[in-house]
């Protein structure tokens, strides 16, 4: 189903500097950076595919990416990573200005292997800091959009102050796509919907019949979505879903992102939903 | 206005666990009824004399706080039921609901359904059934938003 474009496993565990070329704060503590090498570049990525980031003398985390490149880009092919600073790594490339450099190995894991959609409805469902992996699956639907039926974005975060990419959500929802946003607590000038994401799925206009489904957020969320997915008639087959657990290498060497069979920075982070359901299930592994 | 109702309601997911003539009994208790955006529904401790079916538009449940005013807790969309306090007893409102942009709904008289779950125990259950899932999603949608999913370690415990 989704695919995976692991670099030569000989290069994948050195850093290629990639120097960042703009940065934008999207809230008080998540930014998207765009980073460029032009000399030599890493392979394409795919969306739903990450890369680790490194923030030199400090340390290596896992980013998805969070855009897709500009066909104007020419082959220095920018990668766009939105991050939140939770930790000693992120707060340090979260910091990171237009002109420092930034380490990144990838493309690693698969992809959400957005063009096996095609000839069906779109359903995105993106909860937090999950809006960030599935922004390429919408602009690579975007990009084609008559390919697609119907397009479908359900957005769920704690705060309106916590949702990301507020400017394009308006231009989306122009856009011919059906966007619904919902916050847990919401503030006194908010007067959008207030609850849980998987309330929206319900009302959302698409065919479950004929529907390909991704989401991407804390796995509470991601399983309480697939549910209402399921209940509307959606097959397990058809909806995907993002599973992070520890990567480090990014190639299925060390182990770290084990998940029972699965090594995620290898057969993940992007997997079906019927692979994934028994795993998320499971009290430990 | 019971053909209208039923007309109305007929087709409706929610129903659909009833018998035709429990349907035809509840919708003889309904009304339509049309509230204007921001036209308050219900108010906290007011009598749960009714309950909705909401056709059209959305509603903001809330619940005043001192110093804070009207705080939403959840929005309710089309398809969604308003209102269960009038199952129990003392039949008061614990939170308030506005309509949040115009409202088309069907209005049940909530005395009256009651009696008729008094005097017609198989329609008492019928409603019981048909209730006790709005409840339990209620619930369970209720305590995924306490897990705080989208907190980072840094907001948890914070507003």
């Amino acid at each position: 189903m989704s695919t995976s474009t692991a670099p030569a496993v000989a290069g994948a565990a050195l850093p290629h500097p990639y120097l960042v070329v703009s940065r934008r704060v999207d809230t008080d503590d998540t930014v998207t950076l765009e980073l460029t090498n032009d000399v030599e570049p890493l392979p394409a990525f795919a969306p739903g595919q990450f890369a680790m980031l490194t923030a030199f003398g400090v340390g290596e985390v896992p980013i998805s990416l969070s855009g897709l490149p500009s066909p104007a880009d020419g082959p220095a092919r920018r990668l766009t990573h939105t991050l939140r600073a939770v930790g000693a790594v992120t707060r340090a490339l979260y910091a990171a200005a237009p002109g420092a450099a930034i380490g990144v190995r990838g493309p690693f894991g698969t992809s959400w292997d957005v063009g096996s959609a095609a000839g069906h409805d779109v359903v995105i469902v993106a909860g937090g800091i999950g809006l960030a992996p599935v922004r390429p699956v919408l602009q690579a639907v975007l990009a084609e959009r008559s390919r697609y039926g119907d397009v479908v974005l359900l957005v769920g975060a704690r705060t309106p102050a916590d949702l990301l990419y507020t400017d394009e959500l308006l231009r989306w929802g122009a856009a011919d796509v059906q966007v619904g946003v919902t916050v847990d607590r919401p503030s006194d000038d908010w007067t959008g919907h207030v609850g849980v994401v998987p309330a929206l799925i319900p009302n959302a206009r698409f065919d479950p019949a004929r529907s390909v489904a991704f989401v991407c957020g804390p796995e509470v969320m991601m399983r309480f979505t697939a549910r209402a997915l399921l209940d509307r008639g959606l097959p397990a087959s058809r909806l995907r879903v993002s599973l992070e657990r520890n990567m480090r290498c990014g190639v299925g060497w060390c182990g770290h992102c084990q998940l029972g069979p699965l090594l995620l920075c290898r057969d993940g982070p992007v997997i079906d939903y019927a692979r994934a359901a028994p795993l998320m299930e499971l009290r430990e592994l | 206005m019971t053909g209208e109702v039923l007309t109305r309601v007929m087709n409706l997911p929610f129903f659909a666990g009833l018998t035709a003539e429990h349907l035809r009994q509840l919708c003889e208790e309904g009304r339509a009824a049309t509230y204007r955006p921001g036209e308050r529904i219900f108010a906290e401790d007011g009598a749960a004399d009714r309950f909705w079916l909401i056709d059209t538009g959305s509603v903001a449940l809330d619940l005043r706080v001192p110093g804070r005013g009207d705080q939403i807790i959840e929005t309710l969309v089309a398809r969604s039921v308003l209102g269960w306090s009038w199952l129990h007893p003392p039949y008061r409102w614990q939170f308030g609901a506005v309509a949040r942009e115009r409202l088309d709904a069907i209005a049940f008289d909530a005395a009256a359904v009651r009696n008729r779950c008094d005097a017609d125990p198989a329609f008492g259950y019928a409603m019981l059934r048909l209730f006790t899932p709005v409840i339990t999603e209620r619930l369970h949608a209720t305590r995924l938003r306490l897990l705080d999913l989208y907190a980072t370690s840094a907001q948890v415990g914070r507003p």
